[in-house]
């Protein structure tokens, strides 16, 4: 709105200062993107493990065991003489199948409940909130260690685990989101052209909750990360041979005392970087989703 | 010739809910209920503007609520084009829905942020006619055109738009179906001087052109005295006085309807004024006073005014529901 | 009436920085509010008048700032006096009631005892005695059954309730200039009428000023003394409320009068034409100039200067000046 505050800025926009302007944008959320700058590499990387990690993960090299980092192996090398930084790069496929697998079942369940909650109002939502209330009522990572110790501990089991103790999280924040929209002006106008219920839901409703449920996805997945790995850490998470940054830095640990300080230092390294980067683009994208910066795309 | 809109003692109540309510129950022996609108009658005929006035919690937005069913009435019948459409079921109400629409209130709000202006005009079309995809893009086009908003604006957001505009791409939506009767409930209220003049111009052309019927619902009685040809007041929940506009407006009957006028301040220094004012404030819709309802704030009030009110016609079509008039 | 400026806007400029340049709200602005009286500030949104009340108090917030010109109180310039000896002329000797009553109210704490809080940190009075005033005060603004009010919270009280315990708390310190910014906007017609009425008769009981910040031309007619009329951060005519509405000089002021409905008479209605211009890196000349009738190319070169058209009468155009705008 245009008040005196803020006067009104012109709409139409010459196309020149249009990379001027995202390259302002940019500047003024400097961190977060170099935090999004990390979490692609760390896609690419896992992605194209075979070929970027300069060793296979898994070859032995009982010549090269515990060397510090060098210039050939530049992380240094386990007990069997694997090259760190290769078995960081290939764990990485794990942490980032966890991290974003856990983070879309959990949105697409917790946004899909928590819709039906908003929609139907009243009985429905009573229960569904008490569901949730008895869920949220365990510490999340009491409850994903109590499901994947009673399931197993497979990838996929970690992955449920872990997106289990989030659908609270999407649940309510869709719900509340979906009662404060379904009050809006353009939610009745919406009604009385006449959309259907599921119109109403899908092209009215949910639409407009995505910024805050992008957001708390982003936050989400540092956590989910670091839920992970915790597990791991404990020995509750990936099992050996599969690795996983949480399990390497309970490998390495053992060997503070013998100054062997690599196998503990990168891989927790690597979880810190990631979380962070993580929250640091959750909370640009929350800067960014603001809807009054929404003129510049 | 019948008229398009005839609605005959409607109600609209709420309940209250909550543990207040549920003591309230327990101490009065019913449920508290909100009697927002509590038996309101008023007819719009063919191409004709009828003005419903009244100070915010008199209940005019929940009559314009209840007339497009974003609420559903409690009692009353509501006949539109000879058809009773109070007490429709949801699906058979939609087959209504083109020929009643409504314009809101904030240009913004009533705009979801996320659709193109093209989008949310061709929406009604997409949803009651077979037009073809081809067919409802020329429709959206001329109608944006008719409000006077080129159809370069088409594929722009809400948030892209003037306050001006983004009330023109409203109208433009709540007229792509052409429909017969647009519920207008305050559609100038949230603009700037200048460009509520130029909506108000825009809505008497469109209304001339395709005549149209308005029911405007408003509290601002300028406009009002401009577009309507028929003025109801309200007042918690009913209707106190309707007439022709200029006789309402120049012989108001009832005395909160003087109240009302007298507190406009008119644009000029030398206007004369009506030092006429109501005592408190407006009470609360669940404590409604027995008799006339503003008996209690009303400097003139005696003691027959805790009777039951007459409506009485005091000059031709000018009805007021007072005793001492 | 004494002539004597409780406060001179001289020159005003206010410009805020944004990503595409500057934008300059108030491009300078000059207007008195005099002793005693009830000046209008009227114009749309985006005319910079709100700005100028913030500027006035020096609380325009980054990116915004104070680009020229004087404010001149008691002889100073508030532009230029110390931000600790700003906070005692702020709020105690210029007060302010906004647009939002409720939302400037503290929740937590009863609405007497805010009004209370006022007179103990201005005036150190004790406790005990502060609550007296402040009964005192809420029975002057006009609020029934003080006590049992002054123990409520601002939920309990309606919007215009809420306003006048606004402008109770601003005249706690006799302040000698009363900055209202739209204080009816959102009020029903019938509690603005009546805020307004509070607001002239307090007015002229404390001897305080007001400067009047509105859109509605109705409430300038029927509430204040003299006018200043804002078109895009410009002021364009100042003149006293009668002679405005009498004799309207600016081609601005003229199409506004014009295009508002009247409640005692059917008029044809012709809105302002064109729009209200971009503030963004604003030509020089007369802001205006898109949208008059009379415009030449001078008024887009220059500003024209504020010239007497009648006693106390200015206006700011080149064709008033020259005598080609159309006689009023």
């Amino acid at each position: 709105m245009a008040d005196a505050a803020h006067p009104p800025i012109p709409l139409t926009r010459p196309v020149a200062t249009t990379m001027r302007l995202v390259w302002l944008r940019i500047r003024r959320n400097w961190l977060s993107s170099i935090a999004l700058a990390i979490i692609a590499a760390m896609i690419v990387a896992a992605l194209g493990a075979d070929w970027i990690a300069p060793f296979e993960p898994d070859a032995t090299d009982a010549e090269a065991a515990l060397q510090a980092p060098s210039w050939h192996h530049w992380l240094g090398t386990d007990i069997y003489g694997r090259d760190l930084l290769s078995r960081i790069i290939h764990a990485g496929r794990v942490d980032l199948t966890v991290t974003f697998g856990a983070t879309a079942i959990a949105l697409a369940i917790g946004s899909a409940i928590g819709a039906i909650a908003g929609h139907y109002r009243g009985l429905v939502d009573l229960l569904v909130m008490r569901c949730v209330d008895s869920v949220m009522a365990f510490p999340a990572f009491i409850l994903a260690m109590a499901i994947t110790a009673a399931l197993g501990n497979s990838v996929g089991n970690v992955l449920l685990a872990i997106a289990i103790t989030q659908i609270p999280n999407y649940l309510r924040l869709i719900r509340g989101e979906i009662f404060r929209i379904r009050e809006m002006e353009y939610a009745d106008a919406a009604r009385v052209v006449g959309n259907p219920a599921w119109r109403i839901m899908f092209i009215h409703l949910l639409p407009n909750c995505l910024p805050p449920i992008i957001v708390q996805a982003t936050l989400a997945m540092g956590y989910a990360l670091l839920t992970m790995s915790a597990l791991s850490f404990i020995g509750l998470g990936i099992q050996p041979p599969q690795s996983e940054w949480g399990s390497m830095t309970a490998e390495g640990a053992q060997y503070i005392v013998t100054g062997e300080w690599w196998l503990f230092l990168f891989p927790g390294l690597a979880i810190v970087v990631m979380v962070l980067a993580f929250n640091l683009v959750g909370d640009g994208l929350r800067d960014f989703l603001d809807p009054r910066m929404r003129g510049v795309r | 010739m019948p008229p398009l809109c005839e609605v005959a003692d409607l109600k609209t109540h709420f309940p209250l809910r909550g543990p207040a309510a549920w003591l309230r129950a327990l101490k009065e022996g019913k449920p508290p209920v909100v009697r927002a609108v509590d038996g309101v009658s008023f007819t719009v005929d063919a191409g004709e503007t009828v003005g419903l006035v009244g100070e915010s919690g008199c209940g005019k937005s929940t009559v314009a609520r209840t007339l497009v069913r974003l609420v559903a009435p409690t009692a009353g019948s509501i006949r539109f084009d000879g058809q009773e459409i109070a007490t429709l079921g949801d699906g058979a109400f939609n087959a209504v829905r083109p020929d009643l629409q409504m314009v809101f209130q904030d240009p913004t709000a009533s705009l979801n942020p996320r659709l193109s202006v093209r989008r949310m005009v061709g929406e009604p079309l997409k949803l009651h006619t077979r037009m073809s995809a081809a067919e409802r893009r020329a429709r959206t086009e001329a109608v944006l055109e008719e409000v006077g908003l080129g159809a370069d604006l088409a594929d722009r957001y809400a948030h892209e738009l003037s306050g001006g505009q983004r009330q023109r791409v409203n109208i433009a939506r709540a007229l792509v179906t052409n429909p017969r009767l647009l519920v207008l409930d305050e559609p100038t209220s949230a603009l700037d001087v200048s460009l509520r003049a130029r909506v108000i111009l825009l809505l008497e052309e469109l209304r001339q052109r395709h005549g149209l019927s308005y029911l405007f619902i408003s509290h601002d009685l300028a406009t009002v005295r401009y577009l309507a040809s028929r003025v109801a007041v309200m007042y918690l929940g009913v209707i106190v006085e309707q007439a022709p506009a200029g006789a309402l407006f120049d012989r108001p009957a009832h005395p909160y309807t003087r109240a009302l006028l007298a507190a406009v301040p008119v644009p000029d220094p030398d206007a004369p004024r009506d030092p006429f004012v109501l005592a408190g404030e407006i009470p609360s819709p669940i404590d409604i006073p027995t008799g006339c309802r503003l008996r209690a704030r009303c400097p003139m009030a005696r003691p027959v005014c805790a009777e039951p009110v007459p409506w009485r016609e005091v000059a031709p079509g000018h009805f007021a529901a007072c005793h001492l008039v | 009436m004494s002539a004597m400026p409780v406060i001179d806007v001289r020159d005003l400029t206010v410009r805020f920085a944004s990503d595409r340049g500057e934008i300059e709200a108030v491009d300078a602005a000059s207007f008195e509010v005099r002793e005693g009286e009830i000046l209008g500030l009227v114009g749309e949104s985006g005319s910079g008048k709100t700005v100028t009340a913030t500027a006035i108090l020096r609380l325009v917030r980054k990116p915004g700032r104070q680009a020229g010109g004087e404010i001149l109180f008691d002889g100073r310039d508030l532009a230029r006096v110390p931000e600790d000896e700003l906070q005692k002329i702020r709020g105690a000797k210029i007060a302010m009631i906004s647009q939002t009553p409720r939302t400037s109210l503290n929740p937590l704490i009863t609405v007497g005892e805010q009004v209370a809080r006022l007179f103990q940190l201005h005036a150190g009075l004790s406790p005990a005695e502060s609550r007296k005033r402040a009964l005192e005060m809420l029975t002057l603004v006009g609020i029934p059954e003080p006590e049992r009010r002054a123990r409520q919270y601002a939920h309990q009280f309606s919007g215009g309730m809420c306003q006048r315990v606004m402008i109770a708390m601003a005249l706690t310190t006799s302040p000698r200039l009363l900055i209202a910014d739209e204080p009816t906007t959102g009020l029903d017609v019938s509690t603005a009428a009546r805020i307004l009425d509070l607001l002239r008769e307090l007015g002229a009981r404390t001897g305080a000023s007001i400067l009047l910040i509105t859109h509605d031309l109705g409430v300038v007619a029927t509430t204040c003394h003299r006018v200043a009329v804002m078109h895009a951060g410009q002021v364009v005519e100042v003149a006293p409320v009668r002679s405005l509405f009498r004799h309207p000089a600016h081609p601005y002021t003229r199409a506004l009068v014009r295009s508002i409905p009247r409640i005692d008479r059917e008029i044809v209605m012709e809105p302002v034409p064109g729009a209200v211009p971009s503030l963004l890196n604003a030509p020089a000349g007369c802001r205006y100039a898109g949208r008059c009738p009379w415009v030449e190319a001078r008024c887009r070169r220059e500003k024209p200067a504020m010239t007497p058209v009648a006693p106390d009468h200015f206006v700011a155009c080149f064709a008033v000046e020259d005598g080609r705008a159309a006689p009023v």
